[in-house]
């Protein structure tokens, strides 16, 4: 809150705005150059106007991709989220299997995305993986790179093994800072578990768990790692989510006009997305009675 | 050595904290900001420090206007509720921070830190950390790590508010004698009028970001300038009751009473008369004395004395009577008023009559 | 409601205690009268939450019975107990609305929902809060909400004990005289066993019927406010009851009468010491002075004015002595002497009181 003034501050602030012009602002001004021009290759460029995005939007290949990636982050948050908090609820408030807990919890945020998605490729290879291998044996029919349902299955499960913590480790962050007098209240209350669950615990994790969601939204909206290693996408277009698309039709098909356009659109749809959260969560903070 | 605040004010986010305020400190003074919670206590005790700019108005210390200048800058250390020591470093340590960071010489720094212990009964705990002490050793740690900076101006923020309220006695009596020897400007803000009697020097008392009034602290509490004033410095809380003056007679809605002859000049008309709780008597003392017909609701014994709280036709009064009185709850209850305690205020709450008594003391 | 009873009651927080000091709460028995008011008044650490914490069933006993109704239930956990509390801090459901957190006790248990509308109606006006039952609880000041814990506190007629932990430490002075009068009509109103643990004594002597003073782990006395200031049974009572606390004199006693500093005092009654060491006890109230220089020389060090009264404090034969006197008293510059009300006098002997002969103990 100190608030005194000092013009000479606004210096410091200079190579900031530096560094966020080259990393954002340059290219994704590039990209916005793209969107509205076509090539024919020898660096010819021209006008092309709003021609990619209305392109984009006529288009089924983004529809589709659209659609399935809001279906895996609704699946994603639909589990993670209450699995995360359950998993928060059963862990132990302090001691040695506190902390023992909260090292073992954070193992899988600290592996590399291609990494995750090597160990479940492996994982699930029905001569080699010991996932895949379990299942054969069992008799049950299990090939993620023929079957869509066995893919989708092991996508989400793979998202759900390796950030399942962080929701986790916030909602228990959220937790601890319950005092111990709000559950000896309930207690002579005799509020039931689900009662101490839902008026206590509930609205003091609120905070965190608006954080959580947001981080686990935007973070499956653009996941592009995992599933490209595992699936690659496949089979067919089944777990093609919108990154792997966009990569697909810019690297691959060399599209960089209606690629250019459906990234804008895509970052467009993550800002409003996100927008809407923030929004519910600050009103969530100052939410006051009446 | 001075502090002055002219004019100044703070508002943040449309809601006024501080409305505009001038006071002027001392050197060598205790001055106690006296005040229910957010009165504007801390948020004038912020602009003294100058960790807030405020919006209106300079700060002037020692003649140099310092309105705006960083708090680092300034000669200033601050103690608050919360007892705020580093917790890794012995209570010697903690003490010779301040020291430290103006890059004082290795004795002059334990010279200064040994005398501090002792002022501060601290030198049997200088090797051990801040945890291991008492609530109590903690604050008069953070209290020595504020007098040993020799700042010119000390600000304490209900310093003793977290402390047992036996240990919060013992060192309210300790705080002014060691301040009267440190020769800074001390401003101790705190809720409670008794503390601001104890502490003594000047005291400005705050209501809704104002300072109704800023005086020694005696004759604020004896000569309140208006009603609100006497509100705040009043535990249990002043009453009131409605007032007719005609003539040499004051009236009120169930009896009259001679007006003492120091509002005989006051003109007729309607006023609120207070009074404090402890003039409030069971059986008339004076000649004088005025009776009134009220009912007991509920008595509180503290073992010296007994609060009474009364009933009348609809106030709510308290009086605080001598020796331990087993009064039955619910029925009549007369008690007494010896005219010379009553403060006189207008309708919009100024006095225009201080009690005869405090007149006189 | 009922009458709880302490059985050869003790408590350690280390797993195999041995010596007398391993105790946080040294062994006691006690009978919880129904229907009284207590106040357990203890500095911090003095083991008066581990007591309470026992009585409410959040901590089980190393030792020793607890009863209820002459029930056992020492093991029986917090929800069979058919208590309620409130803690320091506000306790309230923030999204619940004021309504249903007064109701949420009751409607936990399956009460009829036109008693349960009925009963929060009945609370709600007691608190004071009729006009925002339907407001969310979330936003509302540190006040209101530790209305809305007090009320849930209340709120269940049949419960045991209503126990309350330190209640009003987050209210302001002005609401704490509010809070603290309604406590004391609920209780007459509805006769609920009720213990409140404090370390202000002031809320302790105004609240209890009778007050349990706890001293490092044990009870020291037992008794009303009225007991407490008169007759301390132990020193530490003196010191801790009473602002400022009892003067200690160390004396010679023979008969009825005692030798202090040199200075012969009667006592008006024969005292037979045990052979520890003897002192005097008086409370500042009980302590004249004497301009003509009877009794013992003393020196005027400071006065404290405190408004309502006089704080006098006093050097004699060395040793630090309070005394209080009235608000318009003259006090005499500086060399005076003392002499003690004889009603005042208490006879110590290694701490604890012993009694004249002829008085019962």
């Amino acid at each position: 809150m100190n608030k005194t003034v000092n013009q000479k501050a606004w210096f410091l602030v200079l190579p900031v705005l530096i560094l966020v012009a080259f990393s954002a602002v340059i290219p994704l001004m590039t990209v916005v150059n793209y969107s509205v021009q076509d090539t024919f290759g020898r660096n010819e460029f021209f006008w092309a106007g709003l021609e990619w995005f209305s392109d984009m939007l006529d288009s089924d290949r983004m529809w589709d991709a659209l659609g399935r990636q809001l279906i895996f982050s609704g699946v994603i948050l639909a589990i993670e989220i209450p699995l995360g908090i359950f998993v928060a609820l059963n862990m132990p408030k302090n001691g040695f299997w506190a902390s023992f807990c909260l090292v073992l919890m954070s193992l899988p945020l600290l592996i590399p995305w291609n990494v995750v998605g090597t160990i479940w490729q492996i994982f699930g290879r029905v001569d080699i993986g010991l996932l895949g291998y379990t299942l054969d044996k069992l008799g049950i029919t299990y090939n993620y790179t023929q079957d869509i349902t066995a893919a989708w299955i092991t996508v989400v499960v793979m998202d759900v093994w390796h950030w399942t913590s962080l929701v986790a480790l916030l909602a228990y962050a959220g937790l601890q800072s319950i005092p111990d007098a709000y559950y000896q209240a309930a207690k002579i209350d005799q509020a039931s578990r689900w009662a101490v669950f839902r008026y206590i615990e509930l609205p003091k994790m609120a905070g965190v768990l608006m954080i959580a969601i947001l981080l686990r939204f935007m973070d499956s909206f653009m996941i592009y790692t995992e599933p490209f290693v595992v699936t690659g996408g496949g089979p067919g277009n089944a777990t093609t989510f919108l990154s792997i698309d966009l990569v697909k039709m810019a690297i691959g098909q060399f599209d960089l006009g209606p690629a250019a356009a459906f990234s804008l659109m895509y970052f467009l749809v993550i800002l409003l997305i996100s927008w809407v959260f923030y929004t519910v969560m600050v009103n969530l903070d100052k939410r006051d009675g009446v | 050595m001075s502090l002055i605040l002219k004019n100044v004010s703070k508002t943040v986010g449309g809601q006024t904290h501080i409305h505009p305020t001038d006071l002027t400190l001392e050197k060598g003074t205790m001055n106690v900001l006296l005040g229910p919670t957010s009165a504007g206590k801390t948020s004038l005790m912020r602009l003294m420090a100058g960790l807030d700019v405020p919006n209106t108005g300079h700060v002037i210390w020692n003649g140099e206007d310092v309105t705006g200048m960083r708090v680092q800058d300034r000669k200033v250390a601050m103690v608050y509720q919360q007892f705020i020591n580093y917790p890794s470093m012995t209570v010697y340590d903690n003490i010779a921070s301040p020291m430290k960071l103006v890059g004082k010489s290795k004795d002059e720094i334990d010279r200064a830190v040994r005398e501090t212990a002792e002022l501060m009964q601290l030198t049997p705990m200088l090797d051990r950390k801040p945890l291991e002490l008492s609530g109590g050793q903690q604050q008069r740690c953070a209290l020595a790590r504020a007098l040993v900076k020799n700042a010119g101006l000390v600000l304490l923020d209900e310093p003793l508010a977290n402390l047992d309220y036996k240990l919060r006695e013992e060192l309210r009596a300790e705080i002014p004698r060691i301040f009267e020897r440190a020769g800074s400007i001390f401003v101790y803000a705190t809720t409670e009028p008794e503390e601001a009697l104890l502490l003594g020097g000047n005291t400005a008392t705050l209501w809704e970001g104002r300072v109704t009034q800023f005086g020694l602290t005696p004759s604020v509490y004896r000569r309140p300038e208006n009603a609100t004033t006497a509100r705040v410095f009043s535990d249990p809380p002043m009453n009131f009751l409605s007032m007719t003056k005609a003539g040499s007679t004051l009236r009120f809605d169930r009896g009259e009473m001679p007006a003492p002859a120091s509002m005989a000049s006051l003109k007729d008309g309607e006023y609120t008369a207070g009074f404090r709780p402890n003039h409030l008597t069971l059986a008339a003392q004076t000649p004088g004395a005025i009776g009134f017909d009220a009912k007991l609701n509920v008595t509180e014994i503290t073992g010296s004395e007994t609060f009474i709280h009364l009933d009348y036709h609809g106030a709510k009064w308290v009086g605080l009577v001598h020796g331990i009185q087993h009064l039955q709850p619910g029925q009549p209850l007369p008690v007494y008023l010896d005219p010379a305690h009553i403060y006189l205020f207008d309708a919009n709450g100024a006095l225009v009559s201080a009690a005869p008594y405090a007149e006189a003391a | 409601m009922a009458k709880i009873t302490l059985d050869n009651l003790a408590h350690s927080y280390l797993p195999n205690p041995g010596h007398e000091d391993d105790f946080a709460l040294k062994e006691l028995n006690h009978d919880w009268i129904d229907g009284e008011a207590y106040a357990l008044l203890g500095a911090s650490g003095c083991g008066k939450s581990t007591l309470l914490n026992i009585i409410s069933g959040l901590l089980q006993p190393s030792q020793g019975r607890i009863l209820f109704n002459d029930r056992d239930v020492t093991h029986a956990p917090t929800a069979e107990r058919n208590i309620a509390q409130v803690f320091q801090f506000p306790v309230v459901y923030d999204t619940m609305t004021v309504r249903d957190n007064l109701a949420f006790p009751l409607r936990n248990r399956g009460a009829d929902a036109s008693y349960v509308a009925e009963r929060v109606q009945q609370i709600a006006q007691m608190i004071g809060m009729e006009d925002e039952l339907n407001r969310k609880a979330r936003g509302l000041t540190a006040d209101a909400k530790q209305k809305i814990s007090l009320g849930r506190g209340m709120v269940r007629e049949d419960v045991n004990a209503l126990l309350f932990d330190e209640p009003l430490t987050v209210i302001d002075p002005h609401m704490k005289w509010e809070l603290r009068t309604q406590l004391k009509s609920l209780h007459h109103e509805f006769g609920h066993t009720m213990i409140y643990v404090t370390h202000d004594q002031t809320e302790a002597l105004t609240f209890a019927d009778k007050v349990v003073v706890m001293y490092d782990g044990r009870v020291v006395q037992i008794g009303t406010p009225q007991e407490l200031f008169e007759r301390p049974a132990h020193t530490f009572v003196g010191y801790f009851i009473g602002s400022p606390g009892m003067n200690l004199f160390d004396a010679q006693i023979s008969g009825n009468a005692a030798q202090v500093a040199g200075t012969s005092i009667n006592l008006n009654k024969t005292y037979a010491p045990k052979g520890g060491k003897t002192q005097l006890g008086v409370r500042p109230e009980f302590i004249r002075l004497n301009c003509e220089g009877l009794g013992l020389p003393a020196k005027v060090t400071r006065v404290e004015d405190v408004g309502r009264h006089k704080i006098i404090r006093l050097d004699v034969a060395g040793q630090p002595v309070s005394a209080i006197a009235e608000e318009g008293a003259t006090v005499p510059s500086e060399n005076t002497a003392i002499s003690f009300d004889p009603a005042g006098i208490n006879v110590y002997d290694d701490d604890w009181r012993i009694s004249a002969e002829g008085e019962a103990a």
